[in-house]
Protein backbone atom coordinates (compact mmCIF):
# COMPACT_ATOMS: atom_id res chain seq x y z
CA UNK A 1 0.00 0.00 0.00
CA UNK A 2 0.95 3.45 -0.75
CA UNK A 3 1.90 5.63 2.32
CA UNK A 4 -0.72 8.35 2.63
CA UNK A 5 2.32 10.79 2.28
CA UNK A 6 3.25 9.81 -1.05
CA UNK A 7 0.06 10.59 -2.23
CA UNK A 8 0.43 13.78 -1.02
CA UNK A 9 3.43 14.84 -2.60
CA UNK A 10 2.12 13.85 -5.52
CA UNK A 11 -0.90 16.29 -5.05
CA UNK A 12 1.19 19.11 -4.21
CA UNK A 13 3.87 19.07 -7.20
CA UNK A 14 0.93 18.63 -9.48
CA UNK A 15 -0.98 21.75 -8.04
CA UNK A 16 2.62 23.73 -8.08
CA UNK A 17 2.73 22.55 -11.69
CA UNK A 18 -0.68 24.14 -12.53
CA UNK A 19 0.28 27.68 -10.15
CA UNK A 20 4.19 28.25 -11.67
CA UNK A 21 1.26 27.25 -15.43
CA UNK A 22 -0.86 29.76 -14.31
CA UNK A 23 1.77 32.52 -13.43
CA UNK A 24 4.19 32.22 -16.17
CA UNK A 25 1.95 31.19 -19.55
CA UNK A 26 0.59 34.01 -21.68
CA UNK A 27 -1.99 32.17 -23.16
CA UNK A 28 -5.27 32.67 -21.72
CA UNK A 29 -6.79 29.08 -22.87
CA UNK A 30 -3.64 27.28 -20.98
CA UNK A 31 -3.93 29.46 -18.41
CA UNK A 32 -7.42 27.74 -17.86
CA UNK A 33 -6.04 24.31 -18.45
CA UNK A 34 -3.57 24.86 -15.28
CA UNK A 35 -6.42 25.93 -13.45
CA UNK A 36 -7.70 22.48 -14.24
CA UNK A 37 -4.97 20.69 -13.09
CA UNK A 38 -5.03 22.47 -9.59
CA UNK A 39 -8.03 21.47 -9.16
CA UNK A 40 -7.32 17.70 -10.12
CA UNK A 41 -4.47 18.00 -7.27
CA UNK A 42 -6.94 19.16 -4.92
CA UNK A 43 -9.11 16.13 -5.81
CA UNK A 44 -6.17 13.91 -5.42
CA UNK A 45 -5.57 14.80 -2.03
CA UNK A 46 -9.38 14.85 -1.27
CA UNK A 47 -9.39 11.15 -2.60
CA UNK A 48 -6.03 10.38 -0.76
CA UNK A 49 -7.50 11.75 2.65
CA UNK A 50 -11.05 9.48 2.61
CA UNK A 51 -9.24 6.18 1.59
CA UNK A 52 -7.04 6.98 4.55
CA UNK A 53 -8.90 7.87 7.34
CA UNK A 54 -11.86 5.07 5.68
CA UNK A 55 -14.65 8.08 5.47
CA UNK A 56 -16.67 8.09 2.21
CA UNK A 57 -17.55 12.12 2.26
CA UNK A 58 -13.74 12.97 0.84
CA UNK A 59 -14.79 11.03 -2.58
CA UNK A 60 -18.24 13.11 -2.30
CA UNK A 61 -15.98 16.57 -1.92
CA UNK A 62 -14.20 14.94 -5.02
CA UNK A 63 -17.59 14.87 -6.87
CA UNK A 64 -18.83 18.09 -6.03
CA UNK A 65 -15.56 19.50 -7.17
CA UNK A 66 -15.56 17.62 -10.51
CA UNK A 67 -19.36 19.10 -10.96
CA UNK A 68 -18.11 22.46 -10.26
CA UNK A 69 -15.02 22.41 -12.82
CA UNK A 70 -17.77 21.49 -15.02
CA UNK A 71 -19.78 24.66 -14.95
CA UNK A 72 -16.84 26.67 -14.82
CA UNK A 73 -15.37 25.33 -17.39
CA UNK A 74 -18.51 26.37 -19.05
CA UNK A 75 -19.02 29.69 -18.07
CA UNK A 76 -14.71 29.94 -18.18
CA UNK A 77 -14.47 29.37 -21.79
CA UNK A 78 -17.84 30.99 -22.72
CA UNK A 79 -15.76 34.57 -21.34
CA UNK A 80 -12.91 33.49 -23.24
CA UNK A 81 -15.00 33.08 -26.30
CA UNK A 82 -16.74 36.85 -25.52
CA UNK A 83 -12.84 38.14 -25.24
CA UNK A 84 -11.29 37.18 -28.46
CA UNK A 85 -14.37 38.46 -30.35
CA UNK A 86 -13.96 42.02 -28.69
CA UNK A 87 -10.31 41.36 -28.83
CA UNK A 88 -8.95 39.37 -31.01
CA UNK A 89 -6.65 38.48 -28.84
CA UNK A 90 -5.88 35.69 -26.23
CA UNK A 91 -2.72 36.64 -24.95
CA UNK A 92 -3.62 37.99 -21.52
CA UNK A 93 -1.09 40.73 -21.51
CA UNK A 94 -3.89 42.00 -23.99
CA UNK A 95 -6.43 41.92 -21.75
CA UNK A 96 -5.40 44.87 -19.29
CA UNK A 97 -8.17 47.58 -19.04
CA UNK A 98 -9.13 46.81 -15.72
CA UNK A 99 -5.58 48.18 -14.85
CA UNK A 100 -5.11 51.72 -13.18
CA UNK B 1 -0.58 -1.99 -6.67
CA UNK B 2 2.31 0.25 -5.37
CA UNK B 3 4.38 0.01 -8.36
CA UNK B 4 1.64 1.26 -10.96
CA UNK B 5 0.65 4.02 -8.64
CA UNK B 6 4.64 5.28 -9.06
CA UNK B 7 4.56 4.00 -12.72
CA UNK B 8 1.33 7.06 -12.74
CA UNK B 9 2.19 9.37 -10.63
CA UNK B 10 5.06 10.05 -12.81
CA UNK B 11 3.07 10.41 -15.87
CA UNK B 12 0.87 12.75 -14.35
CA UNK B 13 3.94 14.81 -13.53
CA UNK B 14 5.77 14.52 -16.41
CA UNK B 15 2.22 15.16 -18.48
CA UNK B 16 1.57 18.28 -16.21
CA UNK B 17 4.94 19.64 -16.95
CA UNK B 18 4.47 18.88 -20.66
CA UNK B 19 1.22 20.89 -20.24
CA UNK B 20 2.78 24.16 -19.30
CA UNK B 21 6.01 23.75 -21.29
CA UNK B 22 4.33 22.97 -24.67
CA UNK B 23 3.99 26.31 -26.61
CA UNK B 24 0.88 25.22 -28.82
CA UNK B 25 -2.79 24.88 -26.75
CA UNK B 26 -3.72 21.86 -28.65
CA UNK B 27 -0.87 20.05 -27.52
CA UNK B 28 -1.31 21.02 -23.71
CA UNK B 29 -4.85 20.17 -24.24
CA UNK B 30 -3.90 17.04 -24.86
CA UNK B 31 -0.97 16.16 -22.13
CA UNK B 32 -3.91 17.50 -19.93
CA UNK B 33 -5.90 14.46 -20.94
CA UNK B 34 -2.87 11.98 -20.41
CA UNK B 35 -3.36 14.13 -16.87
CA UNK B 36 -6.48 12.89 -16.26
CA UNK B 37 -6.96 9.86 -17.32
CA UNK B 38 -3.37 8.59 -15.12
CA UNK B 39 -5.19 10.54 -12.10
CA UNK B 40 -8.22 8.38 -12.96
CA UNK B 41 -5.82 5.08 -12.22
CA UNK B 42 -4.22 6.74 -9.26
CA UNK B 43 -8.42 7.16 -8.07
CA UNK B 44 -8.67 3.59 -9.24
CA UNK B 45 -5.79 2.47 -7.23
CA UNK B 46 -6.94 4.19 -3.85
CA UNK B 47 -10.11 2.94 -4.12
CA UNK B 48 -12.32 5.18 -5.63
CA UNK B 49 -13.84 3.40 -8.37
CA UNK B 50 -16.87 5.73 -9.01
CA UNK B 51 -15.35 9.10 -9.08
CA UNK B 52 -12.12 7.41 -11.37
CA UNK B 53 -15.13 7.02 -14.24
CA UNK B 54 -16.30 10.30 -13.37
CA UNK B 55 -13.51 11.41 -14.26
CA UNK B 56 -12.75 9.97 -17.45
CA UNK B 57 -16.50 10.84 -18.20
CA UNK B 58 -16.86 13.91 -17.35
CA UNK B 59 -13.42 15.40 -17.50
CA UNK B 60 -11.05 13.69 -19.98
CA UNK B 61 -14.84 13.63 -22.02
CA UNK B 62 -16.76 16.59 -21.61
CA UNK B 63 -14.76 18.99 -20.11
CA UNK B 64 -11.91 18.44 -22.41
CA UNK B 65 -13.71 18.43 -25.33
CA UNK B 66 -15.02 21.77 -24.58
CA UNK B 67 -11.42 22.51 -24.49
CA UNK B 68 -10.35 21.59 -28.01
CA UNK B 69 -13.45 22.63 -29.43
CA UNK B 70 -12.84 25.95 -28.20
CA UNK B 71 -9.34 25.66 -29.42
CA UNK B 72 -10.15 24.91 -32.32
CA UNK B 73 -13.11 27.52 -32.92
CA UNK B 74 -10.45 30.50 -31.98
CA UNK B 75 -7.89 28.92 -33.85
CA UNK B 76 -5.46 29.52 -31.15
CA UNK B 77 -2.02 29.03 -32.54
CA UNK B 78 1.73 29.09 -31.42
CA UNK B 79 2.02 31.49 -28.33
CA UNK B 80 4.02 34.43 -28.93
CA UNK B 81 6.83 35.20 -26.75
CA UNK B 82 6.29 38.63 -25.38
CA UNK B 83 9.11 40.58 -23.35
CA UNK B 84 6.34 43.72 -21.72
CA UNK B 85 7.21 42.29 -18.63
CA UNK B 86 9.60 39.61 -16.83
CA UNK B 87 8.21 40.25 -13.65
CA UNK B 88 6.72 36.86 -13.64
CA UNK B 89 9.74 35.14 -14.60
CA UNK B 90 11.75 36.74 -11.68
CA UNK B 91 9.47 36.56 -9.03
CA UNK B 92 7.39 33.40 -9.57
CA UNK B 93 10.21 30.79 -9.98
CA UNK B 94 11.46 31.01 -6.63
CA UNK B 95 8.08 31.81 -5.37
CA UNK B 96 6.85 28.50 -6.89
CA UNK B 97 9.72 26.62 -6.15
CA UNK B 98 9.54 27.59 -2.09
CA UNK B 99 5.95 26.44 -2.20
CA UNK B 100 6.50 23.36 -3.51
CA UNK B 101 9.66 23.22 -1.04
CA UNK B 102 7.66 24.68 1.65
CA UNK B 103 4.46 21.96 1.88
CA UNK B 104 6.83 18.90 0.38
CA UNK B 105 8.36 19.40 4.39
CA UNK B 106 5.39 20.18 5.84
CA UNK B 107 4.24 16.95 4.32
CA UNK B 108 7.15 15.08 5.62
CA UNK B 109 7.32 16.57 8.97
CA UNK B 110 3.54 15.49 9.59
CA UNK B 111 4.24 12.24 8.44
CA UNK B 112 7.05 10.61 8.97
CA UNK B 113 8.61 7.83 6.36
CA UNK B 114 6.32 4.38 6.57
CA UNK B 115 3.80 5.39 8.97
CA UNK B 116 0.81 3.93 6.25
CA UNK B 117 -1.68 4.03 8.16
CA UNK B 118 -4.34 2.96 5.64
CA UNK B 119 -8.03 1.95 7.27
CA UNK B 120 -9.79 -0.86 5.88
CA UNK B 121 -10.62 -0.87 2.01
CA UNK B 122 -14.61 0.69 2.13
CA UNK B 123 -17.19 0.09 -0.25
CA UNK B 124 -16.78 2.88 -2.78
CA UNK B 125 -19.46 2.16 -5.38
CA UNK B 126 -22.10 3.48 -6.98
CA UNK B 127 -24.45 2.45 -4.11
CA UNK B 128 -22.70 3.77 -1.51
CA UNK B 129 -21.42 7.31 -3.08
CA UNK B 130 -25.55 7.53 -3.90
CA UNK B 131 -26.31 6.37 -0.31
CA UNK B 132 -24.43 9.38 0.93
CA UNK B 133 -25.08 11.45 -1.54
CA UNK B 134 -28.92 11.53 -0.84
CA UNK B 135 -28.87 11.18 2.43
CA UNK B 136 -25.86 13.65 3.99
CA UNK B 137 -25.55 15.62 1.25
CA UNK B 138 -28.97 16.81 -0.28
CA UNK B 139 -28.61 20.35 0.25
CA UNK B 140 -25.48 20.30 -1.57
CA UNK B 141 -26.90 18.42 -3.88
CA UNK B 142 -29.35 21.01 -5.04
CA UNK B 143 -27.49 23.67 -4.55
CA UNK B 144 -25.39 22.36 -7.45
CA UNK B 145 -28.17 21.52 -9.92
CA UNK B 146 -28.39 25.41 -9.47
CA UNK B 147 -25.30 26.92 -9.80
CA UNK B 148 -25.39 24.50 -13.23
CA UNK B 149 -28.55 26.02 -14.38
CA UNK B 150 -26.88 29.94 -13.41
CA UNK B 151 -23.97 28.42 -15.83
CA UNK B 152 -26.27 27.46 -18.53
CA UNK B 153 -27.57 30.20 -18.95
CA UNK B 154 -24.17 32.74 -18.45
CA UNK B 155 -22.59 30.31 -20.88
CA UNK B 156 -25.53 30.97 -23.29
CA UNK B 157 -26.16 34.75 -22.43
CA UNK B 158 -21.41 35.05 -22.80
CA UNK B 159 -21.46 33.56 -25.98
CA UNK B 160 -24.03 35.23 -27.64
CA UNK B 161 -23.38 37.17 -30.85
CA UNK B 162 -23.47 40.77 -29.40
CA UNK B 163 -22.48 40.99 -25.56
Amino acid sequence: MVPLSHVLALSVTLFVIGAAGFVFRKNIITVFMCIEIMLNAVNLAFIGFSRYLGNLDGQLFAFFVIVVAAAEAAVGLAIIIALYRNRESLNIEDLDSMKL
Amino acid sequence: MAVLFYIFAAVAVVAALSVVAQRMPVHSALSLIVVLCSLAVVYLLLGAEFIAVIQVIVYAGAIMVLFVFVIMLLNAGRETPSHRSRMAHWLGAPLVAALLLEVLFAIWKQFPAGATHAAPAMDAGPAAIGHLLFRNYVLPFEVTSILILVAILGAVVLAKKEL
